[in-house]
């Protein structure tokens, strides 16, 4: 019975295997990633950052149909364009960084959308925009995979810099510790991470398995790397219920997947023991009793 | 007085500095001495913080130059007047203050025991011994600007700079603080310290350059801040006039 509700979907179709092995691959890159996002106070960057993806990623799609790699690297392409358009726009212009991104974004977003309502059809755009992660092939696999390795690798050598770059921005350029590179290799890595998650998630909830994860486990961890190693696993957990629940209910798999690491925060909100706000109301019970 | 004999200093020679709305010092000369505390003295608006962020290397001059001589250690250490970090980021004081040895240890490399020891005791230095694994959200700003001058010194900068030092800190921590940068000065470091208050230099600062837009004076502490020297400061500088508590304390 257990087995029946909880392995089975896994075990007897392959495609619902290929899916979970996804969902957990892109949860390990994806959740550290994401704590940086948060700790730069990047969040809504990296939103606007994952739908700046869509019209390479749609170039990508008319040219290699919903086949990963294509898709991929027109949207880092895409990706990192906007990024790097949007720094130099504000730096010749002294306009904020985040305006002129703003409007990059939005750009790239109508862009995207026309050119798959041009060149294809209503189905493919959702797919663009919601993901299919149940759609995941082996070479879509072996790129997400690739991403995750390549990703935890760089964290894994970087991982000083780039906290403390994160951290005072400021100081690290003022030391002649390379400032500016760090933040470049972390939009790299935000970009590439980005389109590992698209096909599962779509380019609207691409930053779905990175943020919520991250944002909840700031409120359960004392420091980065215990922050990094909870959003993981809060990352992996929400892959593996997210598709069971859709799995069981029928349900879509991305938007799934995404608000059970939305409950995860929500419980988070309350329960955590670092700033949550039951735990802030037993500490001001405390103070005044 | 190390400078005094051996003649290291900081120079600065005809500065002129500007931003995209205008010229906010011109005509800068004078040098700080190694070996005792510099203070730079003026009213709000006359440019004291440019100039600090000319000799970091932050604001290119438009004239002029800066030139360390006498010492083999010309890099520069700079604490901004407020830090520009997150104070909730969840990283403790001894990760704070490590990461003044970074350009010496690299991005990639390994803290030796001997760099951890010195971390240790940059924070005992500073009297934060209890606090060293606290996270930073914990400290008081005087504590913060404890842990800031422990970063500072790991760096081991020949020349180090300070804006503002003491803004919102307690008198306790100030003389603490001051008590530190006297180590420093007596290692026959450069000190520049960026001060609003004219007391505290002239009962702590043995160098004085009085700002307002050119440099009015610059030299021993009791020679610069004049009644004379003060009021044509007053007169250089129309915009700084209406700093009415610098004047008042004047």
């Amino acid at each position: 019975m257990i087995y029946e509700f909880f392995f089975a979907p896994f075990a007897d179709y392959a495609f619902m295997k290929r899916a979970l092995v996804a969902s957990l691959t892109l949860a390990l890159g994806g959740g550290p990633v994401g704590v940086l996002l948060v700790l730069r106070r990047m969040s809504l960057m990296g939103d606007a950052l994952a739908h700046s993806v869509l019209p390479g990623a749609a170039v990508g799609f008319l040219v290699g149909g919903l086949w990963l790699p294509a898709i991929g690297i027109g949207g880092a392409i895409a990706g990192l364009g906007v990024a790097l358009l949007s720094g130099i726009t504000s730096r010749a212009t002294g306009q904020m960084e985040e305006s002129s991104l703003a409007g990059f974004f939005l750009i790239a977003l109508a862009a995207g959308v026309l050119i798959v309502s041009l060149g294809g059809s209503a189905v493919d755009l959702r797919s663009l925009l919601f993901g299919s992660v149940l759609a995941v092939d082996d070479a879509s696999l072996l790129l997400v995979a690739g991403i995750a390795t390549l990703t935890l690798s760089a964290l894994a050598l970087a991982w000083r810099p780039l906290i403390m770059e994160s951290f005072d921005p400021d100081f690290m350029e003022s030391a002649g510790a390379g400032g500016g590179s760090w933040h470049m290799l972390f939009l790299v890595l935000v970009v590439v991470n980005l389109v590992a998650g698209f096909q599962a998630l779509g380019t609207l909830m691409a930053l779905g398995l990175m943020i919520l994860p991250a944002v909840a486990a700031r409120l359960w961890a004392r420091d980065v790397f215990g922050m990094a190693v909870i959003a993981g696993a809060i990352a992996l957990a929400s892959g593996y219920c997210g598709l069971l629940i859709s799995w069981h209910a029928g349900a879509p798999s991305g938007p799934a997947i995404v608000l059970v690491a939305g409950a995860v925060y929500g419980v988070s909100i309350f329960a955590g023991p670092q700033g949550g706000v039951l735990r802030r109301r037993q500490q001001s019970i405390h103070r005044h009793g | 007085m190390v400078g005094a004999v051996t003649g290291a200093a900081l120079q600065i020679e005809g500065l002129r500095l500007a931003y995209d709305g205008g010229d906010i010092l011109q005509g800068v000369s004078g040098r700080f001495p190694a070996g005792m505390l510099s203070a730079v003295v003026g009213p709000n608006g006359c440019g004291k913080t440019t100039l600090l962020k000319a000799i970091a290397g932050r604001l290119r001059p438009r004239a002029g130059n800066i030139t360390v001589s006498g010492m083999d250690n010309a890099d520069v250490a700079y604490l901004p007047q407020s830090a520009g970090f997150d104070r909730n980021f969840p990283i403790s004081v001894r990760e704070m203050v490590g990461m003044g040895l970074l350009r010496r240890i690299g991005p990639f490399g390994r803290v030796t025991q001997e760099q951890a020891d010195r971390v240790e005791e940059a924070i005992a230095a500073v009297g934060l011994e209890a606090f060293a694994h606290r996270r930073i959200g914990a400290l008081s700003g005087g504590q913060i600007q404890r842990a800031m001058f422990a970063r500072l010194s790991l760096q081991e900068a020949g020349v180090i700079l300070l804006d503002e030092p003491f803004s919102n800190i307690d008198a306790h921590t100030t003389q603490a603080l001051l008590r530190i940068m006297e180590g420093w000065s007596g290692e026959g470091r450069v000190v520049v310290t960026v001060l609003h208050d004219i007391e505290l230099a002239l009962r702590h600062f043995g160098w004085t350059m009085l700002l307002a837009h050119e440099s009015v004076a610059c030299g021993p502490t009791e020679e610069v801040l004049t009644h004379d020297n003060l009021h044509r400061a007053q007169h250089l500088c129309d915009a700084c006039a209406a700093d009415r508590n610098f004047w008042a304390a004047a």
